[in-house]
């Protein structure tokens, strides 16, 4: 197991070190971002001085051989914007994408997992209807535009809710958070929603089917002859069986939901570092675009290992050694 | 129409062999037209497909020609006249672009984008699937790693980088969407097409000498298509929605040819200020599409896997 | 329930001390300060946060006048020697005593500034030598005669030289080579209230980046009490969550406030002040030979005849780009400056008149027009794209086809500076708010060594201009120089050498408690903010 977990993080590694040389080289070729740092009234020689400050003045392979070394050493340069460590600007703002992320995927359980086994128990009662329309519904709808109705209905229409930012943040463990004053918590609370309903969406329909098809298994067929109730079949026999898959998926989608963050973000102006990236491509920063990705892409690289842990603990038949990466 | 529709899809990518034994796909039709939500999602999508497809001669107007718009319509109210007496039934956005001829429009490129990258990267993912499966061995393990290491990364982050790097338009937009399906449809027909490959008629096709080609296309693939079926109305469904997100960013279609995405992302800005035509109506009209298809994508994959009927 | 009791009996506490005055104040900023260090990034979102906190020698008011500031008068000696005169009895936040020392110190430091995206060096690099006669005289020379020395210190926020741990005495070098300068504290060290220490109304308190700055008033400023005790300033990039902000109560006033939810926000009782910008909207065209982009023409560039460029300028209606796209927030251009300003020649406006503009067409040998491509950004200019766009539905109107290509600025500046556009629409802000600022950017002979025409991609070139603009920017008696200026202008729009388009109008919103005096320069800063009168 353990060689298999190496052999997989290895290749994980590989693959994001390979896409940091893309994107490097990309950007490169986008633009040249002294053009739209630099002051439209800067002469010829302020702006050799300022391509010279970036680095942007060697050759590319010059460029990118110093970005290899640093990045060895665990500098991925600094912001052409903000003249400080990309990799320190990012860090600040992961806690808010973290914090939102967690919470919709709170949310995004907490609803998504009941709301499934129900409609599974009984596809065809209205009530099971009626909640696997809404998860289509809530499939179909793209996150941006969910945003933007979520904003006009309540902030601009009913005004219940802030419309974007943070709000009021403590810290918690060292960290800003959000959830923890009244302030922060409605300004949480949309964007949170936003991010969670399509993941919800997902799990009612993967609750559902999975619960449909444990309720035709012998055993709960058993069980539910031996006279046990239906409460007692429904916790400990079906959603035993599901948790499987459901943990799976969480795995899998938390990832994404940092990615899908970027939307959410962007349509309520939270600080996130999804926004940043936004932000950062429009400047054409590249060390921030480049740390943003490896550092996203390691996070989820360490998810799926996690599941893939979590995976085999929770159901002996799969033997890591087994699995091919 | 709706039988027949399913059965002659089914039959574009089908196997003479399987169509002369034609029970399935009677059994897979029949099935389907018990559902009558499916069925109003299925003739939703005839009738969205005819408009995007007719939208030049049915439109009342070429949204894309700027020589025929006015910004001194712009921004009227559905219903109201323009000054040469046409009526703007959806009313019309800042350029006075009519919102009924944008939609059609619009609808027409974003079924364009996902139609085209959904058949080049159902190409792609059959012919790698498939030839990791029957090969087996290296080749296998090199392609599903680097299809699983494609999938452990999302979607939306990795089309967002590559057309941040390539700019906008319609062609980029597809090639960004390919790269980013093409490995789903690759794992769908390898897994069907690896149960498939154990059994004997395979191997008696192999004792005739058959070529792998011939082998691969038309033996293995048939039996792969009901799987990829479902995951091809998920990922169309998905593709548009994704479109619609890239160009919310920024970075999707180019702004003069507006697909449906980049019509709600227009009227984004103009939320608060009371026109909630300019993107209300694309957005419904989005949102239709999408539905319809999964709607229809549900219907499939409940009449497809058989476990599940009851 | 601890978290919500506190602020309430806080609120409490300040209603009953001072019982009618808000004492606090929120804006709502459509960007975010990169660095709270005055001297490294010149930008126009660094500057107007910067300015509650630091103040410069000079400053200008709404109009971009010229005021003293922490110089009390300045005068020049001879072409290239400036004396002024220093504020007496000034402190820094942390009680060191301004003088001539930081100013000098403050200069100094510009070129040292690691990793600035856009230094302040175009400002300073003028500079040849600057002496204290005193505490508070000093004596600026600079390499050539320059006239607007006074206008551009303006943009150079004072930094305390003993805060930062200069040596006693600095002697003064060109370019990054002054001495005694000690170890220079880097821009992220200025996080910190205990460095970023300036004169102004306010002290710096925190800064969370993303999240918000919070500033407090500085009870010993020497122009008498500011009037907020607490400035909270925060980030809200996009724009229909910032209005929603302001309609919830989250903050007190934004800036630059959609045009189109102006009516809404008006309708909920808030209050709506506007001034004209520095800002112009224009056309450029390619006028230097082979243009790329351009069909239907045989292979000639049509913009070549000026017949052809005043056609274009004719096409277009002013007057329903500035109603319909604008919502009337931007106002026809005649010229390049919004007069009364500095240099501004009181031009009417092109009219529109299509029928003309085909006529000049087929004089010109294009009597079915052509087709060419219009570059535009997409997120930079107050509805760039869709002011882009008209202008190409006005132009096929008269027969010349446009295809319009907008993309973000970060590339459309390098595709536009690759001369990758035959036409294109950009926007200029004039800093120093005289006319030789666009004149020397926009329409000056490309020359990159000297600065001229660095923004002049069209490479539009006059050398009887030339000439002018360059007397013109070494004269130091301002009636000669606006003179000049207008007739530098005046030569270049006489043959529609640019097309200029709009002047933008920048907008605030606020509550009705408050008051702003409009900026010309799209500023928002903070210690102008007023409670509004008869009120209270």
């Amino acid at each position: 197991m353990i060689v298999y977990l190496v052999r997989r993080f290895g290749q994980s590694l590989l693959a994001i070190a390979a896409m940091a040389v893309l994107v490097f080289l990309g950007v490169y070729a986008i633009g040249n971002p002294v053009d739209i740092l630099i002051s439209p009234e800067a002469t010829q020689a302020d702006i050799i001085a300022t391509t010279e400050r970036l680095g942007l003045d060697k050759p590319l392979y010059e460029q990118f051989g110093i970005f290899i070394w640093n990045a060895l050493h665990g500098d991925l340069g600094n912001s052409f914007v903000y003249g400080r460590p990309a990799l320190d600007i990012i860090l600040e703002r992961l806690p808010a994408t973290m914090e939102l992320a967690l919470v919709a995927l709170v949310i995004s359980v907490g609803f998504g997992v009941p709301l499934g086994v129900w409609a599974g128990l009984r596809p065809t009662s209205l009530a099971g209807r009626t909640i696997m329309g809404g998860s289509i519904l809530g499939f179909s709808l793209p996150n941006f535009w969910q945003g933007m109705l979520l904003i006009l209905v309540f902030a601009v229409l009913l005004g219940w809710l802030p419309a974007g930012g943070r709000g009021e943040t403590t810290e918690f463990l060292g960290l800003e958070v959000s959830f923890l004053t009244l302030d922060g918590l409605s300004h949480l609370i949309l964007p949170a929603i936003n991010l969670a309903l399509f993941k919800m969406s997902l799990i009612i329909r993967l609750a559902r089917a999975n619960t449909r098809e444990v309720a035709l298994q012998d055993y709960v067929k058993f069980a539910r002859a031996k006279g046990l109730s239906t409460r007692r079949v429904v916790l400990v026999h079906i959603l035993k069986n599901i948790m499987i898959p459901v943990v799976t998926i969480i795995g899998l989608e938390l990832g994404s939901m940092v990615a899908f963050a970027i939307v959410t973000e962007t349509v309520f102006a939270w600080p996130g570092m999804g926004k940043l990236l936004i932000d950062s491509i429009n400047l054409l920063d590249r060390p921030l675009i480049v740390a943003y990705l490896m550092l996203t892409v390691l996070i989820i690289v360490m998810i799926n290992l996690l599941v893939d842990v979590l995976y085999s603990m929770l159901d002996p038949r799969i033997r890591l050694s087994e699995m091919k990466g | 129409m709706t039988d027949q529709s399913v059965a002659s899809e089914l039959e574009l990518v089908g196997n003479p062999a399987t169509v002369r034994i034609d029970s399935p796909i009677t059994r897979v039709a029949k099935e389907f037209v018990e559902d009558r939500i499916a069925i109003a999602g299925l003739i939703l999508i005839v009738a969205i497909a005819f408009v995007a497809i007719a939208a030049p001669w049915i439109a009342p107007q070429d949204p894309y020609d700027l020589a025929q718009l006015s910004i001194l319509d712009g921004g009227l109210p559905p219903g109201a006249e323009s000054m040469t007496g046409q009526t703007y039934w959806l009313g019309t956005d800042q350029q006075g672009r009519d919102m009924l001829s944008g939609i059609m429009y619009g609808l027409r490129i974003s079924l364009l984008v996902a139609a085209v990258s959904l058949g080049l990267a159902i190409t792609i993912g059959v012919v790698v699937g498939v030839a990791a499966a029957y090969f087996g061995g290296k080749l296998d393990s090199f392609i599903m790693r680097i299809v699983d290491l494609q999938l452990s990364f999302p979607a939306i982050l990795i089309a967002l980088i590559l057309l941040a790097l390539l700019g906008r338009g319609v062609d980029k937009v597809i090639l960004a969407l390919v790269i980013v399906q093409w490995a789903y449809y690759a794992r769908t027909v390898r897994s069907s097409a690896i149960v498939e490959r154990r059994k004997d008629y395979i191997d008696a096709a192999r004792c005739l000498a058959l070529s792998h080609r011939r082998i691969m296309f038309r033996h293995l693939l048939p039996n792969c298509v009901p799987p990829l079926i479902v995951v091809a109305t998920v990922q169309i469904a998905q593709a548009i929605a994704l479109e619609a997100t890239l160009s919310f960013l920024g970075v999707g279609v180019p702004i003069t040819e507006p697909s449906l995405g980049l019509l709600i992302a227009n009227g984004y800005d103009y939320l608060l200020s009371g026109r909630y035509w300019v993107s209300l109506f694309p957005g419904i009209a989005l949102v239709l599409t999408i539905v319809a298809i999964n709607v229809v994508g549900d219907r499939l994959r409940d009449v497809l896997n058989p476990r599940l009927s009851t | 329930m601890r978290e919500r009791t506190l602020p309430i009996l806080a609120g409490l506490m300040a209603t009953v001390a001072m019982p009618a005055l808000a004492q606090d104040l929120s804006i709502g900023l459509k960007s975010e300060a990169t660095s709270m260090d005055p001297s490294f990034h010149q930008l126009s979102t660094n500057t107007q946060v910067l300015l509650n906190v630091f103040e410069a020698l000079t400053k200008q008011d709404a109009l971009q006048m010229v005021e003293p500031s922490l110089a009390t008068e300045w005068e020049a000696v001879d072409d290239t020697t400036w004396r002024f005169t220093l504020r007496d009895g000034v402190t820094f936040h942390d009680g060191t005593p301004f003088t001539a020392h930081d100013v000098i110190y403050t200069y100094c430091r510009v070129p040292l500034v690691e990793n600035s995206p856009s230094s302040f060096t175009i400002y300073t690099g003028v500079i040849a030598d600057m002496q204290a006669e005193d505490d508070h005289t000093l004596i600026i020379t600079t390499k050539a005669a320059h006239p607007l020395l006074p206008t551009e210190i303006a943009q150079l926020p004072i930094v305390s030289a003993e805060t930062l741990g200069a040596e006693d005495t600095i002697t003064f070098g060109p370019d990054g080579t002054c001495e005694g300068m000690g170890d220079v504290p880097q821009s992220p060290a200025f996080s910190s209230p205990d460095v970023a220490v300036g004169t102004g109304p306010y002290k710096l308190d925190s800064y969370t980046r993303g999240t918000e700055l919070v500033l407090t008033r500085n009870e010993e400023y020497w122009g008498g009490t500011p009037n907020w005790a607490e400035v909270t300033m925060r980030p809200i990039t996009s724009d229909g969550p910032r209005v929603a902000a302001l309609l919830s109560g989250d903050v007190d006033m934004i800036e630059s406030p959609p045009i189109q939810d102006i009516d809404r926000i008006t309708g909920e009782g808030f209050k709506v002040v506007d001034a004209l910008s520095n800002r112009i909207i224009y056309l450029a065209m390619d006028q230097e030979g082979e243009a790329p982009s351009i069909s239907g023409t045989d292979g000639e560039n049509p913009l070549l005849d000026a017949r052809v460029r005043e056609a274009i300028s004719l096409a277009i209606n002013r007057d329903a780009i500035a109603e319909r796209i604008m919502g009337g927030y931007a106002q026809p251009a005649g010229e390049l400056l919004p007069p009364p300003m500095f240099g501004s020649n009181d031009r009417p406006v092109d009219p529109y008149d299509p029928e003309r503009a085909q006529e000049l067409l087929a004089e010109a040998g294009y009597p079915d027009g052509f087709e060419i491509t219009l570059g535009t950004p997409n997120d930079r200019y107050i509805n760039d794209a869709q002011v882009a766009q008209a202008v190409a539905q006005m132009l096929a109107q008269v027969g010349i086809t446009v295809n319009v290509d907008a993309s973000t600025a970060s590339q459309f500046f390098s595709r536009r500076n690759a001369q990758e556009f035959p036409l294109y629409m950009a926007g200029w802000g004039a800093s120093s708010g005289e006319m030789s600022s666009p004149l020397k950017s926009l329409v000056a002979t490309y020359d990159a060594e000297a600065g001229m025409g660095v923004t002049n991609a069209g490479r539009y070139s006059n050398p009887e201009m030339d000439e002018i603009l360059t007397q013109a920017m070494s004269t130091i008696d301002d009636e000669e120089r606006d003179t000049l200026l207008q007739q530098a202008e005046s030569i270049v729009l006489d043959e529609f050498g640019i097309i200029p388009l709009h002047y933008e109008q920048t907008v605030w919103a606020m509550t009705p408690e408050l008051d702003y005096e409009p900026r010309v320069d799209q500023y928002t800063i903070a210690r102008e903010v007023v409670p509004s009168e008869g009120e209270n």
